[in-house]
Formats: structure tokens, C-alpha cells, sequence
């Protein structure tokens, strides 16, 4: 991969990670394909080829309903999100697509309160890229935390 | 801690103080003292009192340990346990504390194993929990001398791994360490055994996978979670909106003699609402999914009706069926203030791939991220805050009476004063 892919790809990265704790949703909407898979999973359902998932959608129609469920219809202590991701590591490659992957922490920041470690995982990405730039056909973030802590609300 | 009321002839309600012997110093069970939330020492004493003495308490599925050797490592209110297959009819849960130095020895969530051995002093335990043997027993040959060792009189067969009763069901696991325990039947009760063998109904489970959270809030909250009808309508818009689970909903309220177990019986509405639904604030008219196939239910003959029956099997796990998803709810505390709830997931092994797909995309509504499951633990959370900053007070369950009785409708928190009655008797308060 030359350094310019390569650093569209950091950069799309990083654009993701702002989207997310910026709460700019139409923003995290737009970074996806319309046929796409997000997915929110534990390592221990993953590394035993478990298909559950905390949270599994396909297709922007669940990411729009994700989004009005978190913004609308879910009861829940509101809190910051910040995201650290590492640089992206290239798995496979061709013209118009990346098989990419980055390791991301996620800390969380309630209301009177500090910022604590809430995740830490990776990201399993199969990215589109095109001239309109890069977009997400699945995404797949695998958490090592074995609990949860209380709740998730928001994307990762 | 402060001296009681009684001491000062007083009455509670107009004393800030906690009794040292807690008495149930209201009326009824529709008044549950927050103290029963915030005290370590009734939290030690219902771990002895419901977690290890007279209750079956949920394991696991078989479905998790298929293969002989298999095991998973959990835990029975705060003590850890191993459930291993030893055999393709027979399954042993045994305390994973090694008999010698007490090491909770088994690290792995889950794996393969002929024995257990105890990395510390590796003694050697077969998978029904037998000693089988420790190094050095009888010494080392010094200079022609037997040296060390143990006494003459050591004796393997009495240094076993703590094995519980275990009894087993329609696929799912439980045990007791509790060895006078009666059988798990009786237990359940005939009215909750019906419910019981309705979800498990003796085809093989398929295992889906896990969903953990940690929830900061006493552990019974969570069974009171769910054995009040009340909330799913209100606090749950999408339960409202879609009429998956709403106050005009035919429904049942039933429990066990002892008021301990309950099931909550409901068959989904049409979702377009009487006045008295559509005026609370969480139903929205207006909204519409982008992609119904979160809600693209198909009505399987084994419901024989309810669309969703939730069981309280007192005081270890929730059993849920809403529509297509089915799973195990397990409880799980570590002190007073805190609990892991490790829902477990499953299919059956008829199950057509589009059917576990269906099941898998309707768990989107359930765990710690579900459209409707994750406000349970926030209001958990919050619940918890409140009764810790006023212990003194008390919370309130007269919806639909003070009395203890089964309904044919959900607005009614009888089971919350059916558990707390039997909660007393068990507990001596």
C-alpha cells in the first residue's frame, strides 16, 4: 500500500473515532455502506465462534434505528465517549478494497464523574474504497472485557 | 451502625437510624425497608440462607459442556464451581477450592479435562472430584531413609473437592450445596414446572453465545426487575410501541406456594393501543423502523399461546422467552452493592437457519446494549444510589393492592410481595 492510501486510511480511522465522541451521528452514519454489518462483539463469543453479539446490525436501516434508539427510546445516564485508536494495521488489500484492523480504547466520562477504561478491543474492518473515499461494508469490534460495565448505549 | 429505634421508642419513619437486628418494620411486603439493599451483613446472610442452603441454584446448560470432559467454570451466589461432564449421562458440579491450601485452582472460563490438578501442590482430583493422589505422600528415599510425607493416617478418599447435588432438566442445569435440598421438582412447583418444561421441553439446545454485564445494584433488584409487570410498558418504548409488552396485553401473574418462583405471561397486542397506553410518554406514534426485521416474529407451536412468558426461579436465574429470543438470565453477586448478570443464548436443534437468524437479530432488544433490556440495569443502577443515601427509608409495591395473589392481567406488583414474604420467612426478619 502506498503512504497515501495508507494515510487516507489512518485518517478514516481517526474521522471515525471523532465521529463517535463527537455524538455526530449522521456523521457515523455516513462512513457506512448501505449493505452493511456492524457488529459488537465479546473475545470470549468470537474466539469460540459463538454468533452471539452485543449488538449485530446489517444494513444502514438498523444503524438508523440504533441511532433513534439511542437518541429517543433508551433510559440512560448520559456519558462522554473517547476513543484512542492505533494505527491501523493492513491485513489484505486490492484496488477498491482494505481488510484492516486497529486495536481501540474507549473511555468513558458520566456526570460528575471521572474518566474511566470502559472497552478495549480491536477493530475487524472490510473497507470499500471508491472516489467518493473510504466506506465501511463491515464492521466487527471485539471487546476483551468479559463484563460490560452496567450498560451499552452508544457505538464503538 | 446506630443504635436502633426501639431502643429510643420511637418509630422508624421518624428515626434516621438502622436497627442492629433488622426488623421488617412495616406493615406488609407493598413496604420493603431499603436496608435490605444496603446491608453487607443481610447480604452475607442470604448468601448462606438462599444461595447455599435449601435452593437449587442454575448452573448452566448442557449444551455448554457437550463432549465428555467438558467444563465450565461459574459460580453459586459468591463461591466459584466447576460443571463438568463426566460422563454422556452424567454431569458433577463441584467447589473450585482445592482441598489442601483452599486455591480456587481452575482459571479457565471453560475447556477439556481428564482431571483437575491444582498447579500449587498438584494435587490430582478425577471429574467426580475424588483425590486421586498428591505428590510426596509417602516421603522421599534420603541416604536410604524415607523422609517427609504425610501422616500415616492421611487419607485420600477424605480430602475430595466440595461436591453439590445436581439436578438436571429439559438440557438445563442446576445444583445445590445444600444436600438435604428437595428434589428440584418440588422445588419448582407444579404451576412453574409446567412453564419450566414448556421452554425446555426436552429437544437439544444449541448454544448461541453470552452477553455479560456488571451491574452496580443489589442483586435482588434484578429479580424484582422482573417480576414487575409494571415498568416494560413505560420505561420500554419499544415494548409499548410495538405492543411486545403492554398494560392491555392478556396476561398472567403466577407463582409457586411459596410465593418465591413467578411467571409473567403475556401475548402480544395489536400495537395500535387503548387511550390509557398510548397517553404514556414512551409510546411514539410516529416511529417507524427503518428495518422491521428486529420485529419479523414467526409464532412457534411450543408457545401454545404467550408470546412471552418470563420465570423468576428464586434466587439464582430468569429464564426469558420474549417472542423469538430464548436465553438464561444467570445471577450472580459479589456483595451487596453489585452483581454480574450473564445471559446465555440459545437455539433449538430443529431450528431452521433462518430461524436462528430471527433469533439472533431479535437479542438486538435484549443484554447490556438491547433497545430494551439496557435501561433495566441503568434503572438498577439508580435504584441502588437512592436506597444507599437513605437507608433509613423504605420502597413501595401496592400496585394492585397490598395483597399476595396471582392476576390475570400485569398491573399488579404482586410478585415483588410474594418474594419479599417468602424473603422473610427464610431470612427471619
Amino acid at each position: 500500500m502506498g503512504t497515501e492510501k495508507y494515510l487516507a486510511l489512518t485518517q478514516f480511522y481517526q474521522q471515525y473515532a471523532v465521529a463517535v465522541d463527537q455524538a455526530d451521528w449522521d456523521t457515523w452514519l455516513g462512513l457506512f455502506k448501505e449493505d452493511c454489518t456492524y457488529k459488537v462483539q465479546s473475545r470470549e463469543n468470537y474466539d469460540r465462534n459463538l454468533p452471539m453479539a452485543a449488538l449485530s446490525l446489517k444494513g444502514k436501516g438498523m444503524l438508523k434505528d440504533r441511532i433513534y434508539g439511542i437518541t429517543e427510546t433508551i433510559f440512560h445516564d448520559p456519558y462522554l465517549q473517547l476513543h484512542m485508536v492505533s494505527s491501523p494495521v493492513v491485513i489484505n488489500e486490492s484496488k477498491y478494497l482494505i481488510e484492516s484492523q486497529a486495536n481501540y480504547t474507549v473511555f468513558r466520562t458520566k456526570n460528575d464523574g471521572i474518566a474511566e477504561v470502559y472497552n478495549v478491543g480491536r477493530y475487524l474492518d472490510h473497507l470499500q474504497v471508491s472516489s467518493d473515499g473510504i466506506r465501511i461494508k463491515s464492521r466487527l469490534c471485539i471487546f476483551d472485557n468479559d463484563m460490560i460495565l452496567n450498560s451499552m448505549i452508544y457505538p464503538i | 451502625m446506630v443504635l436502633g429505634a426501639k431502643e429510643k421508642g420511637k418509630s422508624m419513619n421518624q428515626d434516621n437510624s438502622i436497627p442492629i437486628m433488622p426488623v421488617w418494620d412495616q406493615q406488609d411486603t407493598s413496604r420493603i425497608p431499603f436496608w435490605a439493599y444496603t446491608s453487607d451483613d443481610i447480604h452475607k446472610q442470604e448468601l448462606e440462607k438462599l444461595f447455599y442452603k435449601n435452593h437449587w441454584c442454575y448452573v448452566g446448560l448442557e449444551a455448554e459442556i457437550p463432549e465428555v470432559g467438558d467444563f465450565k467454570r461459574t459460580v453459586i451466589g459468591e463461591r466459584s464451581v466447576i460443571m463438568v461432564r463426566h460422563s454422556n449421562d452424567k454431569i458433577h458440579v463441584l467447589e473450585n477450592v482445592c482441598a489442601h491450601r483452599g486455591m480456587r485452582f481452575c482459571r479457565k472460563k471453560h475447556g477439556n479435562a481428564k482431571s483437575f490438578i491444582c498447579p500449587y501442590h498438584q494435587w490430582n482430583y478425577d471429574r467426580e472430584g475424588n483425590l486421586r493422589g498428591v505428590p510426596f505422600q509417602r516421603g522421599v528415599k534420603q541416604d536410604g531413609e524415607v523422609k517427609g510425607g504425610m501422616s500415616e493416617d492421611f487419607n485420600t478418599a477424605d480430602h475430595s473437592l466440595t461436591k453439590l447435588l445436581v439436578a438436571t432438566r429439559g438440557g438445563v442445569v442446576f445444583a445445590s450445596f445444600d444436600h438435604d435440598v428437595e428434589p428440584f421438582e418440588d422445588f419448582l412447583g407444579p404451576s412453574m414446572l409446567t412453564y419450566f418444561d414448556r421452554m425446555f421441553n426436552g429437544r437439544k439446545l444449541v448454544l448461541l453465545g453470552y452477553n455479560n454485564q456488571r451491574i452496580p445494584g443489589n442483586w435482588k433488584l434484578m429479580q424484582e426487575n422482573i417480576k414487575d409487570p409494571y415498568h416494560p410498558g413505560l420505561l420500554h418504548t419499544w415494548f409499548v410501541t410495538f405492543g411486545l409488552w403492554r398494560a392491555d396485553n392478556r396476561s398472567e401473574l403466577k407463582m409457586d406456594d411459596h410465593f418465591r418462583h413467578a411467571a409473567m405471561i403475556s401475548t402480544r397486542g395489536t400495537g395500535d393501543g387503548s387511550a390509557e397506553t398510548t397517553n404514556v410518554s414512551s409510546f411514539k406514534q410516529s416511529m417507524e423502523l427503518h428495518d422491521p426485521s428486529f420485529l419479523d416474529v414467526e409464532v412457534e407451536p411450543w408457545w401454545n399461546g404467550p408470546t412471552a412468558v418470563m420465570m423468576t426461579i428464586f434466587p439464582s436465574v430468569i429464564l426469558q422467552q420474549q417472542v423469538n429470543s430464548v436465553s438464561t438470565r444467570h445471577i450472580q453477586p459479589n456483595g451487596n452493592g453489585s452483581f454480574d448478570f450473564v445471559w446465555t443464548h440459545f437455539g433449538y436443534e430443529d431450528d431452521t437457519p433462518e430461524m436462528t437468524e430471527r433469533r439472533l437479530r431479535q437479542a438486538n432488544l435484549f443484554g447490556p446494549a438491547g433497545f430494551v433490556s439496557a435501561d433495566d440495569g441503568e434503572v438498577i443502577e439508580f435504584s441502588q444510589e437512592g436506597f444507599e443515601q437513605k437507608p433509613f427509608h423504605r420502597s413501595l409495591a401496592e400496585l394492585g393492592g397490598k395483597e399476595i395473589e396471582e392476576t390475570d392481567h400485569m398491573l399488579s406488583e404482586t410478585l415483588i410481595r410474594g418474594m419479599y414474604d417468602y424473603w422473610r420467612k427464610v431470612m427471619g426478619i
